[in-house]
């Protein structure tokens, strides 16, 4: 009896080991468009709608939690002002999460008006989804396909670009941040316009990103600022983001003046607590 | 060898899609010292260590393919590495049967620094080519510490959930043994007297 119990369960063991390697061969070797793909989209596509309703249920519960973090930071302060917040403090729960989401889509707007990307068909999406491994700097937002959204379009934040469209649903898309290693953009800095590629400087750090192959030459200092660099008249593709989206601003340089320099940059946007985003729809412009 | 009747199987599913809802649309959201808690390897413990090994892999596996499918990654990472998970922590209660109240804690930390170490370890096989920072490091340690902290209340809540559906709840067979005078074989068979 004992005999065949190990056995039984060994056998489930080495059952499911061999069902995960095997899917994760699969899933490895096929393309993008492949059978698992497939399933997987569509399985994320039947679940959204859970998702996001799950996500706005939850949403007093982030808040509060958020509440807290401000509460604790802002000691100083509550303590002169402790009388008025024990009488307060329920009407600002109340409002704590709609003054919050008004400030950020406030700031978008200007954002869009500083930059001029009302051009680029801006959608304001909320994020609905956080990849909670640092292995994946994925989010999701309401906004799909039925918005206009498309794979490749950039993302940014009321402060600065912060990723591209990856997966697109009906009603949701999913953003890759420039924080994963498969993202790299092309970008410019300082006022001479250098030219480099800013990708991840590490896995797991929302703070540092790198800008490689500029010149060795290139007159870059810690606080130049870093931007998107577009498509240029002599490129054979076209990029994916527009010119002039700030990413970051330089924090230092590593082996400077020499081929493996790297020019490490803090980026604008604060990638750990996006609330919400805009995807630019038409990055290239009106469609004429 | 636990029987797994219908009702056990529907609240273990429920358990696993609900989780990994709230982890993704909540709790992922909530970044704590820089980290966010990581409900899936506390979850397939928790499990492990009422239903045993058997439950605990077949639950890690699909909580883990769960996982893989929502968040559109690599698919089988995760079901591999919290089969493992399950698998282990199901076997600490089938060899030693632990009863202290603080054995999820010590299991839920275990199983939270194999969940994430595998984890990595599975993403430099399949090719990830960014180097390791402290970051990652820290990020790493601050996820142990949370979910520490959180693996009794954990515990508590899924063995909440399961508990009318547990043929032999580790608890209520150590309480049996207690007032029976022991089920051990052992103690059945030999008369102290």
């Amino acid at each position: 009896m004992y005999d065949k119990t190990v056995r039984r369960r060994r056998a489930v063991l080495g059952l499911l080991v061999a069902c995960s390697l095997i899917l994760l061969t699969a899933y490895y070797g096929e393309s993008a468009g492949g059978a698992l793909h497939g399933v997987q989209r569509g399985t994320s596509e039947i679940l959204n709608p859970v998702q996001e309703g799950a996500s706005r249920a939850l949403k007093p519960v982030r808040d509060l939690f958020g509440w807290f973090g401000d509460t604790f930071a802002a000691k100083g302060q509550v303590k002169e002002l402790r009388a008025e917040r024990d009488r307060l403090r329920s009407e600002a729960l109340r409002n704590e999460s709609l003054v919050r989401d008004n400030k950020r889509l406030s700031d978008l707007l200007e954002l869009d008006g500083a930059l001029g990307l009302g051009n680029l068909a801006p959608r304001t999406g909320r994020v609905i989804f956080q990849s909670p491994t640092v292995w994946y700097a994925t989010i999701r937002v309401d906004k799909g396909s039925d918005d206009g959204v498309r794979v490749g379009q950039p993302v940014i934040n009321e402060e600065a670009l912060i990723g591209r469209v990856t997966e697109v649903f009906g009603g949701s898309a999913q953003v890759t941040l420039i924080t994963d290693t498969t993202v790299k953009v092309p970008a410019r800095a300082g006022r001479r316009g250098i030219f480099g590629i800013v990708e991840p400087a590490s896995v797991g750090n929302p703070t540092d990103l790198v800008m490689k192959f500029a010149p060795p030459g290139a007159r870059l200092s810690p606080g130049d600022r870093v931007l998107t660099r577009g498509t240029e008249p002599e490129d054979s593709h076209a990029s994916l983001y527009p010119a002039g989206l700030p990413i970051g601003e330089i924090t230092r340089i590593d082996n400077e003046g020499t081929d493996t320099q790297e020019i490490h940059l803090r980026p604008f946007a604060d990638l750990r607590s996006l609330d919400f985003v805009q995807i630019l729809t038409q990055p290239r412009g009106p469609r004429s | 060898m636990m029987t797994f009747e219908p009702q056990l199987l529907l609240r273990l599913a429920a358990l696993g899609i609900g989780g990994v809802i709230v982890q993704t649309a909540a709790i992922s959201q909530l970044p704590i010292a820089g980290a966010n808690a990581d409900l899936s390897p506390l979850l397939v413990m928790a499990v492990g260590l009422l239903c045993g090994s058997l439950a605990g892999g077949c639950f890690g596996f699909g909580v883990g393919l769960f996982f893989d499918v929502v968040s559109l990654q690599t698919l089988g990472v995760s079901s591999l590495v919290l089969l493992g998970v399950g698998y282990g922590a199901g076997r600490i209660r089938e060899a030693r049967d632990p009863e202290g109240t603080l054995v999820p804690l010590a299991v839920g930390a275990a199983a939270t620094l194999t969940f994430a170490l595998c984890f990595a370890l599975m993403q430099f096989l399949l090719g990830a080519d960014a180097p390791v920072s402290w970051a990652l490091v820290r990020q790493t340690l601050a996820t142990l510490v949370v979910n520490t902290l959180i693996a009794v209340p954990v515990y508590a809540i899924v063995r909440r959930v399961l508990h009318a559906s547990l043929p032999d709840d580790p608890r209520r067979r150590r309480r049996r043994a207690y007032t029976t005078g022991g089920l051990s074989p052992l103690s059945r068979g030999v008369d102290l007297r």
